[in-house]
């Protein structure tokens, strides 16, 4: 116990820094006018998220963050922007009454967050908290035993994903 | 649950990432301090010596390279979920072995459609 005592004021410190960048890296990806930028700054979100998964010991999630939305999903969307043609000249016109319409509606949503946020330090946990629950070892014996239908399941999931963007993607040959 | 562990196991890593960090930052900034300087404009072309570059590369891709993606982080997706079966193979036992092989062998029929629609070939 003493020792994990001696462990909060480090994770505290590694909490504001890896919120700081997760912060600053999220709008940048909003305010950088080159989408290749844009991206660049999502994969340092990514990785400050990361870091937040590793300080909420789901060690698990920390290295699929990595691995698969860092490393797999960040290549999709460097596709999308490169399927696109994003030359200046075609740059749409963004309307001032769109921006305001945006800037709204991303207001309501974080009235929405902040409100559902409020009050929430008071709550009490229905369970005593387990800690190890993301270690690695006990996820997979959760995952393949409590679990089992879901996972099978989720196979389907990916087949049918598979099928889909076959389907879509690859046009028949012509007969 | 058997296994604990806190975020300060990861420590080594965070400092083999700062390691990292440090080499190729300080790596860019001592070339850049140390190395000789000369500008001209045949120096500062883009390619030095090759084709003269013509055009925007900004022109869109074949779907073809969006579709090989997307069936990677498919399989990614299939094979981060073998991460905690193979920390679990023992425990797990022949269950385990079932479980795995039925979830593999449903993706195997994603991937003989694959196949059988030659979506990974890349001349029509």
């Amino acid at each position: 116990m003493s020792t994990l005592l001696l462990n909060i004021p480090v994770t505290q410190y590694m909490f504001y820094f890896l919120s700081f960048v997760a912060i600053l890296c999220g709008m940048m990806v909003v305010i950088s006018k080159n989408p290749i930028h844009s991206i660049l700054y999502l994969i340092l979100t990514f990785f400050s998220i990361a870091g937040h998964y590793l300080l909420l010991n789901a060690q698990f999630l920390a290295v699929v963050h990595i691995i698969v939305y860092a490393g797999a999903i960040m290549v999709l969307f460097l596709y999308v922007i490169m399927m696109m043609n994003l030359n200046e000249k075609d740059e749409p016109n963004k309307k001032v009454f769109l921006k305001i319409a945006a800037v709204g509606s991303a207001g309501l949503l974080l009235l929405t967050l902040v409100g559902s946020l409020k009050g929430a330090e008071k709550m009490v946990a229905a369970a005593p908290l387990n800690t190890n629950v993301g270690l690695i070892k006990n996820l997979g014996q959760t995952l393949f035993g409590e679990f089992l239908f879901p996972f099978e399941i989720s196979s389907i999931l990916l087949l049918a994903a598979m099928v889909g963007a076959i389907m879509i993607g690859k046009k028949d040959p012509v007969k | 649950m058997n296994s604990t562990g806190t975020p300060i196991d990861y420590l080594p890593i965070v400092l083999m990432f700062l390691v990292a960090l440090g080499f190729v930052v300080t790596t860019i900034v001592a070339t850049h301090l140390l190395g000789p300087k000369r500008k001209s404009k045949v120096k500062d072309a883009v390619f030095e010596c090759g084709i003269e570059s013509k055009g925007n590369a900004r022109f869109p891709f074949s779907v073809k390279y969006f579709l090989v993606a997307i069936l990677f982080v498919l399989f990614d997706v299939e094979v981060i979920f073998m991460y905690p079966w193979a920390v679990n193979f023992k425990e797990l036992g022949w269950l385990g072995i079932i479980e795995m092989f039925t979830f593999i062998a449903l993706l195997l029929v994603g991937f003989y459609y694959l196949m059988a629609k030659k979506a990974l070939k890349w001349e029509d």
